[in-house]
């Protein structure tokens, strides 16, 4: 068994230790929240051992493995903790408020060789990943331009404010949503690492973004577009896509439907010349307890293989969570400019 | 419960397996009367229950059905709360205790001592029965026999082993409303053991249940044991596997397979709804027939 503490139970927090508390493999040993009531609640009905702090939690809970759940800003100073008390970590998105920061930590966990993952759920969609397989096998040729999109309805009135909305403690779209396009992005194809020009719009927060518009490029000097909001009402929930455009063929993808075209006579078995469309039934697999999208479950159930050393701990390291940080401050000093 | 239940995915934009398709149905269902207009199909074509989530709109369609008391006369409602995307969104702006303070009625900590309770363990469960009446409002005077917890709850709970909610649910809508209490779920087998367990025999469980493995958490095989062994009441949803299986061979599965009480279906076109009501029909009276054949054998 593994023994795992959580860090913040707020809606993620409680997510992760719900789908936690049914893993076979996995035996919570302490929860962390500032909030007398969740506590109150988590000990009494799930009967759980929690704790105000914690550092007194990791000394008493001698956890194998921590999942951090709380704003982004306190990731940095949590997460040097648990490493250097040789913890494994799986922390929240974005990783921290800096690239700096978070080059320290994966620094620090490469040296320390623990186990070390974020939450980019995105990498565990069937569709997602599929796109990723086609992409590197060369598909679609060579990659000519591609556009990342999100779209959701987070702030879609002036309301009140909460850490989301502060960008000290790493709120706004850009942090907080067009980080999940980043990051798909940058495994997907390859970091971005220019800006020439973004947009970060205000609509309905007082003090961060709530639109994210920028031309990007790699290192190869491929260019793309990100195009994300979280004000927009049209959306039931958090909506994200990528398109690719090469010189052999072209991709459309969400989370949901794979949509790729083939100009010529190569593809991949189970396509064919022209357009395809596959749904992510096709490409999901099953879990052992289902919550709010298999891609929840198989990224605990992969860093728990990965503490006990049956995978190959290279999805969603803090180092490609440090790669989606340096693009995500290339963006924000492009548009103060 | 009837063979046949209409859901209301289609009403409000869910659909998994295309974001296109979720538009077009925002757009085709954008008014009420668009809703009752396929209702009343699915009720030409001999549904006479609608199950369905504790959306805003419902409550509109709850006031039609109210003002029209002969037309909507065998007409049965299955509630399913609570609406998530509601919670969650709140929980995002306002945290967890802020939210509960939004939504639990009255007077916060009033309710906390909810009829002078004293015991301390029972406060919670009378949050939970206050949150229950408040989705349960717009219901008034309409027949909702069978009231369910949506999956989103019922497996959060079932993760974090809070048993005694999921139990205490089912005492609640009982006792107060006197109908069934129902859990949707993907996790059917780790379910029925926790509810068994909490005392509640033979419970009525709604499924992901289709030829494909999609969304059965333990796998096809454990659901089909746990299926034949008979020890709850099962509504199979998602039969088409979020549509990686054309309709007639997924009706064929599900319409054959033992103890599945109800299948519920959500369909927007005349066509289908007539196509899926006909094809079950027909799966199950060839069942009878064979049923027949072989008791005069």
């Amino acid at each position: 068994m593994v023994k795992v503490a959580l860090i913040g139970a707020g809606k993620m927090g409680i997510s992760h230790l719900s789908i936690l508390g049914a893993h076979p493999n996995v035996e919570i040993v302490g929860v962390c929240d500032t909030s007398k009531m969740v506590v109150d609640v988590l000990e009494r009905y799930s009967g759980y051992k929690c704790f105000s702090d914690y550092l007194k939690m990791v000394d008493e809970s001698q956890p194998d493995a921590v999942f951090v759940a709380v704003p982004t800003k306190h990731h940095y100073p949590m997460v040097k903790q648990l490493l250097k008390r040789g913890i494994h970590v799986f922390t929240e998105k974005p990783f921290c408020l800096n690239p700096e920061e978070s080059f320290e930590l994966s620094q620090l966990a490469k040296q320390t060789g623990l186990v070390n993952q974020v939450g980019y759920h995105n990498k565990f969609v069937g569709t997602f990943k599929e796109v990723k397989k086609l992409v590197k096998e060369g598909f679609i040729g060579e990659i000519t331009h591609f556009q990342g999109e999100a779209y959701g309805p987070v702030a879609v009135k002036k309301k009140s404010e909460t850490w989301r909305s502060d960008p000290n403690e790493g709120g706004g779209c850009l942090m907080d949503y067009a980080s999940h396009v980043i990051d798909l992005i940058n495994d997907i194809i390859a970091p971005i690492e220019s800006c020439k020009g973004s947009i970060l719009k205000s609509i309905y927060s007082k003090n961060v973004d709530d639109s994210v518009y920028a031309l990007v490029s790699i290192k190869s000097g491929v260019s793309g577009v990100i195009s994300v909001n979280w004000s927009d009402e049209t959306y039931r929930k958090m909506s994200t896509s990528i398109t690719i455009i090469g010189t052999e063929g072209k991709i459309v993808s969400d989370a949901n439907e794979l949509k790729i075209y083939f100009k010529g006579d190569k593809f991949p078995k189970g396509y064919s010349k022209g357009w395809n469309v596959k749904y992510v039934t096709d490409l999901t697999d099953e879990v052992n307890f289902y919550l709010r999208g298999e891609e929840y479950s198989a990224q605990i159930d992969y860093f728990i293989k990965s503490v006990k050393g049956e995978t190959k701990k290279d999805i969603n390291t803090f180092d490609s969570a440090w790669k989606t940080d340096k693009t995500i401050s290339l963006i924000k000093n492009q548009s103060t400019l | 419960m009837d063979r046949i239940i209409f859901g209301d995915n289609q009403f409000f934009a869910v659909n998994h397996i295309s974001d296109e398709k979720s538009r077009a149905q925002s757009i085709k269902f954008k008014d009420d009367s668009a809703i009752i207009k396929t209702l009343d199909i699915a009720r030409e074509s001999g549904i006479n229950t609608f199950m369905c989530t504790t959306h805003d709109r419902i409550a509109n369609i709850c006031d039609i059905i109210r003002n029209n008391p002969t037309k909507y006369q065998d007409f049965k409602i299955y509630p399913c709360m609570p609406y998530a995307h509601k919670y969650a969104n709140a929980v995002t702006e306002l945290g967890i205790p802020g939210t509960l303070k939004q939504y639990v009625p009255g007077n916060f900590l009033g309710s906390l001592f909810k009829g002078g309770v004293a015991y301390l363990s029972k406060d919670y469960i009378s949050i939970m029965e206050l949150l229950i009446d408040s989705e349960m409002k717009m219901f008034k005077g309409i027949n909702t026999p069978v009231i369910f917890l949506q999956n989103v709850i019922t497996d959060l709970l079932l993760g974090l082993g809070m048993n005694e909610f999921l139990v205490a649910y089912a005492k609640y809508v009982k006792q107060k409303y006197n109908a069934e209490p129902g859990f949707i779920t993907m996790n059917l087998p780790k379910l029925l053991n926790v509810l068994e367990n909490g005392g509640i025999e033979n419970p009525i469980i709604c499924a992901s249940i289709n030829k494909v493995n999609f969304r059965m958490s333990g796998g096809k095989e454990l659901y089909e044991k746990v299926l034949s062994e008979g020890r709850c009441r099962v509504i199979a949803m998602q039969v088409l596997g979020g549509g990686a299986i054309p309709a007639g061979e997924a009706l064929e599965y599900v319409s054959n397979l033992p103890n599945v009480e109800s299948i519920l279906f959500g369909a927007s076109s005349r066509q289908n709804i007539e196509n899926t009501v006909e094809t079950i029909n027909h799966h199950d009276s060839k069942k009878m027939d064979l049923k027949l054949n072989l008791s005069n054998f």
